[in-house]
């Protein structure tokens, strides 16, 4: 038997995954399949004027659609109206899609990239953050007054500026998208790599004008996400439908891997300045930061990343005086969308780099200065949400500097360093991330969860929320087998198809364990109360009792059904007004130290340990929360070290694997991972949202170790041999 | 010229995934006559009369590989489009060298790239399946 | 449906006369393990026409011992196969060193030495250390067979001097004197699955604390591979004093022509190429 929540059950999927019996979206091909190819602008603004076919190819052979196809409405429904699916007029940035062709024959779709030309007028782009002029956003957090705060005397202000690179979310799955449609009836079905069918499933009725009920969403096996395939694959999905729409026949477009890197979104630079005013004894008094993304051509997420960025930006610190301006520009590079952490990874670096270099202006270790300011239950956010659930920042810190080693290596490397080819160093970092969708968000999305049960006995979950690898599948049997005091193999997660789930809402913003999970314990429950109030289950029962008791049920009344939607937990306020309030219902806390070599011969810098303590409520399944943790801090330590997007006019000139750097089995350090649990009232089983909160802490530590390392003051991100050597050059020049 | 991968696949064997089409990631590794091979860098011409195991042709009915239960019950496997890949390079590491110390697995794998786990679960699961092995049968 | 490329064309000869008509017909090219071709196939930048494959010919296959000393590695040897040779580990350990930090272990596989030579990438991590080496290259025909220095054989970016017809068949590593000291090392964009961003094979002598002879080569910083003549003769006949260590270092910047790409800068090649170089010379000083 395996067991319920709180073990670590075998991942549900994990045998076909391992066998190579898992079909992802490219491991299917209905029959009379055609292959569509997107033809994407090659600048980065300009006016169309109008394409070209080269007359070599025979073209009546292509399902050729432009924008003049389109049934319904040109724009991706997502936030703001501005993005269409295919470029009319205007071309906002390179590789935006213009036309769509489709071919029987992969090789020759592909060969048709080649031979079509798009006459374009260019105009002239904005290709960076300081350059631009229009903003998606903007958003402001005060608490107390940061002006005065600041004229006031005798205190240490410290300023800097901190900078961080686009990231690929380099999911070993490429987007891919399967499209079905039925225009004699009206209906269209798409099966694909997704993380959110619901954002897909409303976003094609208006693309091709076609009622809910005739859209059909299906996820496919899912090779990652990582927020990669949150909004993007709506764009795909559109493009496969319109040319199935428009060819009568089955349509599979697969991107490559440099078309996906090239093309789809990723993560949003950033660019963070920082004054925070400390008392003497180092005493946080007034900080005020200025947080400016860079949103790329088209809105997208931009808004919810932005803000999430904004409200984490003051970190878990109690400060009476803050003031976070958040804005989110406009440029003419590939739009950025979500990925893992959502903004937050980008302001939590420029805060916990600011932090280490305000101990050491007030001459304090950074751990005791971080000490000196942590927020405690009681103590209130920037964002005004006073903290009720108990939270010990002292102990997670305490307990990562002692895994660590933390004090011993910091002396015994600063002794030895000086006389040191390679050099050690050993940093920190602090912080939270706050679960589920920012503010109102959860109540808006109002996620819906069915749980039934069968004649055989068997409990299916049934829910839009998708397995990506991070777990759904396992977590919602455990805590559906919990709740009913089942067998794992008892629950059965259908497979996420809008003709068949509910809207649990999408997969992102750490939310599919606490939120949805909490829909599923409470389905599954109600499918229990429904079974004994009505006399036909004992209030303690065997397996068997249950079974035998869902077959005379079902009998009886034909389904047994339980459906629960989601209500906000009591006492959460928001104000989106104001901004301020209880931006989540919940945080997860953390402490993540890293110790590092750089070889001053190569200006190679290696992560040598990792420690990563966190409080994420209850662990339901200890192994596959610890690979969350461990994954997310390699994407972390990718971020901080290795990946770097190389812009040439608005286009990604490394989009390959060759040249975009991730990290190998070589190049990651033993990741570490501990939990403090301390159950949270609000997620099943006392869970809380882990997915996202790895993705913070890896490159604050990596900079902050290098900078005890070497004595420099790295403050932009990637931190490559290239650049670290510019900031030893620069120094000793 | 036609790709070893995308004869292995349209022959139904589509366990063998392609991540990168460059010879990068490793998701589409083989065995060819007992040596991993990138599929997507081997023209069909090389693989004729040659021996090609696939993930599909490593468990025997409903048991697992050694490596392919070490995996489940060790969180190897996360999104699982890496994974059979990776686990045939596990099981070539594990033929040539049945008692790896953990850096000889970090460099046997190096080849196949992983974006979920961080590799932590995955060298967990193949020090794990070589314990559970009887020595050099793998 | 298999997707197959029109218009190319891989054929597997009969033998190694028939690869060689087929190649002398000159319309026809050599493809060995395919590492990098393949690539080039996946990006669409594949020139079209006929390949000869060479991955069957035996007679391009085998380390064997030369009856006058040294080895010979025939050019369809993998780097798997020189990883795991014992003659190469006690005798060539940088050719080893290099074997081991290409790519992973499925392209150690299939990769072979004579691709690449033949790929004549200046960025190849076997290539310093075969200049280090003082390798022959030998290279066939229907003509017949000619042997040259491999030190010369690049003469610039993805050049070389293999005439039409011509293939490498085999790589010559001279028997060594002992009292060399070798070190190679890779400076890639990551540690394994890299290309490399600056890469060094040096080999010296000392007689006394005097530089007797010397070797040091470059990878990655120039057009070609290149041996690094000015600064080995600011060492040669001298001794290793800090004062001759950054005389040669000073001395490599006229040897190397690095460039800005989007691995790396000409600065940061430049800079560590120095600091390899100091690194070789004081592996005292190395922690």
């Amino acid at each position: 038997m395996q067991p319920g929540a709180g073990g670590s059950a075998v991942r549900r999927e994990g045998r076909a995954k391992l066998t190579g019996r898992a079909l992802y979206v490219d491991d299917v091909a209905p029959p009379g399949l055609i292959h569509g190819v997107t033809i994407r602008s090659p600048v980065s603004r300009g006016t169309i004027r109008g394409l070209r076919f080269d007359p070599s190819l025979d073209w009546s052979e292509y399902t050729i659609v432009t924008a003049a196809d389109i049934p319904g409405i040109n724009i991706v429904k997502l936030i703001a109206d501005d993005q269409p699916y295919l470029a009319d007029r205007v071309v906002q940035h390179a590789e935006e899609p213009v036309l769509l062709v489709a071919h029987p024959d992969p090789m020759r779709a592909e060969a048709a990239r080649r031979l079509i030309t798009i006459d374009i007028d260019p105009l002239p782009p904005v290709l960076s953050m300081d350059e631009a002029s229009e903003e998606f956003k903007r958003y402001s957090v005060v608490k107390g007054d940061v002006d005065r705060a600041l004229s006031a005397a005798d205190l240490v202000v410290v300023e800097g500026d901190y900078s961080t690179g686009a990231q690929e979310q380099l999911y070993i799955e490429p987007n891919g998208m399967i499209a079905v449609a039925d225009r004699e009836h009206g209906g269209v079905t798409v099966w694909g790599s997704m993380q959110c069918p619901y954002y897909i499933h409303g976003a094609l009725a208006a693309l091709l004008n076609l009622p809910e009920a005739r859209v059909r969403v299906v996820q496919m096996e899912t090779g990652g996400g990582f927020g990669g395939k949150e909004e993007y694959p709506t764009i795909i999905a559109g493009h496969a439908a319109l040319l199935a729409w428009k060819s009568g026949r089955p349509v599979k477009m697969i991107y490559g891997r440099s078309e996906d890197m090239a093309s789809t979104t990723k993560r949003h630079p950033s660019r963070t300045r920082h004054r925070t005013a400390v008392t003497r004894d180092g005493q946080l008094v007034a900080m005020d930061i200025d947080f400016v993304l860079d949103g790329g051509a088209y809105c997208t997420l931009s808004p919810v990343v932005l803000s999430r960025g904004t409200i984490h930006a003051a970190g878990p610190y109690d400060c009476p005086n803050v003031r976070v301006r958040g804005r989110v520009v406009k440029t003419n590079v590939p739009p950025h969308g979500a990925f893992r952490g959502f903004g937050a990874p980008q302001s939590i670096f420029a805060l916990e780099r600011q932090m280490d270099r305000v101990a050491q202006a007030v001459g304090l270790d950074p751990a005791e200065f971080r000490r000196r300011n942590f927020v405690r239950n009681g103590d209130t956010l920037a964002v005004g949400q006073t903290i009720r659930e108990p939270v010990d920042m002292h102990a997670l810190l305490q307990r990562a500097l002692t895994l660590s080693g933390f004090a011993a290596k910091r002396a015994a490397f600063a002794r030895a360093n000086p006389s040191a080819r390679v050099r050690k160093g050993i940093g920190l970092a602090t912080f939270m991330h706050g679960a589920g969708f920012t503010g109102s968000g959860e109540v808006h999305l109002a996620s819906v969860v069915t749980v039934e049960g069968a004649a055989d006995g068997g409990v299916r979950v049934l829910a839009a929320s998708t397995e990506i690898g991070q777990g759904t599948n396992t977590i919602f049997s455990q805590i559906a087998a919990e709740a009913l005091g089942l067998e794992i193999d008892d629950i059965e997660i259908a497979q996420p198809d809008t003709a068949v789930v509910p809207n649990s809402g999408p997969t992102v913003a750490s939310r599919t364990c606490m939120v949805v999970g909490k829909l599923v314990e409470s389905a599954a429950t109600g499918i229990r109360r429904t079974l004994v109030d009505s006399g036909y289950l004992p209030s303690t029962y065997t397996r068997a009792q249950f079974h035998h008791a869902c077959e005379r049920y079902i009998a009886r009344f034909g389904d047994l059904r339980s459906t629960s939607q989601y209500t906000p937990p009591p006492n959460v306020r928001w104000d989106d007004e104001t901004y301020t309030g209880d931006a989540y219902a919940t945080y997860a806390w953390a402490a993540y130290v890293a110790e590092v070599s750089v070889d001053l011969v190569t200006w190679e810098i290696h992560v040598d340990d990792f420690v990563a303590v966190q409080e994420v409520g209850r662990v339901i399944n200890p192994t596959l929360a610890t690979g969350q943790i461990e994954g997310g801090v390699a994407q972390g330590i990718g971020w901080a070290l290795y990946e770097d997007v190389v812009w040439r006019e608005g286009r990604m000139a490394n989009a390959q694997m060759t040249n975009y750097i991730m990290p190998t089995s070589m190049d990651l350090p033993p990741i570490r991972v501990y939990f403090e649990e301390v159950p949270y009232a609000g997620g099943p089983g006392g869970a809380k949202g882990i997915g996202e909160l790895p993705m913070d802490g890896a490159a604050p530590a990596i900079f902050n170790a290098v900078a005890h390392a070497t004595n420099l003051d790295p403050r932009d991100l990637p931190l490559t041999p290239e650049r670290l050597l510019s900031l030893w050059a620069a120094r000793h020049a | 010229m036609a790709r070893l991968l995308d004869v292995l696949r349209a022959a139904g064997l589509t366990g063998t995934k392609e991540g990168c089409g460059e010879g990068e990631c490793g998701a589409c590794a083989v065995l060819l006559n007992g040596a991993l091979v990138n599929s997507c860098l081997t023209p069909l011409a090389h693989a004729a009369g040659a021996a090609i195991t696939t993930i599909e042709g490593l468990a025997s009915d409903e048991q697992l590989h050694a490596v392919q239960q070490a995996f489940l019950d060790c969180g190897g496997a996360q999104c699982g489009i890496c994974t059979p890949g990776m686990v045939l390079a596990a099981v070539s590491l594990l033929r040539q060298n049945p008692n790896p110390t953990e850096d000889a697995v970090r460099e046997g794998l190096a080849g196949n790239l992983c974006r979920c786990t961080g590799y932590g679960r995955i060298f967990a699961a193949v020090l794990e399946a070589c314990r559970r092995m009887p020595q050099a049968t793998a | 449906m298999i997707p197959v490329l029109d218009g190319l064309d891989l054929h597997v000869p009969a033998g190694l006369d028939d690869a060689l008509r087929m190649l002398a017909s000159g319309d026809a090219r050599p493809f060995a393990g395919g590492t990098d071709l393949m690539v080039l196939l996946d990006a669409g930048r594949l020139p079209p026409g006929r390949y000869v494959s060479l991955w069957e010919l035996a007679e391009l296959r085998g380390i064997r011992e030369e009856p006058r000393g040294g080895v010979s590695i025939g050019a369809l040897v993998t780097f798997s196969e020189i990883r795991r040779s014992h003659a190469m580990a006690e005798r060539y350990p940088m050719l080893c060193a290099a074997a081991a930090q290409i790519g992973g272990v499925a392209t150690q596989n299939r990769a072979t030495i004579g691709g690449n030579i033949a790929n004549a990438s200046p960025a190849a991590d076997a290539p310093p250390a075969l200049v280090a080496y003082d390798a022959e290259i030998e290279l066939l025909s229907l003509d017949g067979v000619r042997r040259l220095p491999y030190a010369g054989f690049h003469t610039g970016y993805k050049q070389m001097q293999l005439a039409r017809g011509e293939i490498v068949s085999r790589v010559l590593l001279p028997a060594r004197d002992r009292g060399w000291r070798d070190g190679y090392r890779k400076v890639g964009t990551r540690r394994a699955q890299a290309i490399s961003k600056v890469c060094v094979a040096g080999s010296i002598r000392l007689d006394g604390d005097i530089v007797s002879d010397i070797r040091l080569v470059l990878g990655s910083v120039a057009p070609t591979v290149v041996r690094c003549r000015t600064a080995e003769a600011a060492l040669r006949g001298r001794s290793i004093t800090d004062e001759t260590v950054d005389r040669a270092a000073q001395a490599l910047l006229a040897d190397i022509a690095p460039i800005d790409d989007i691995r790396s800068t000409a600065a940061y090649r430049r800079s560590v190429a120095q600091n390899l170089l100091s690194a070789f010379l004081r592996p005292a000083d190395q922690k």
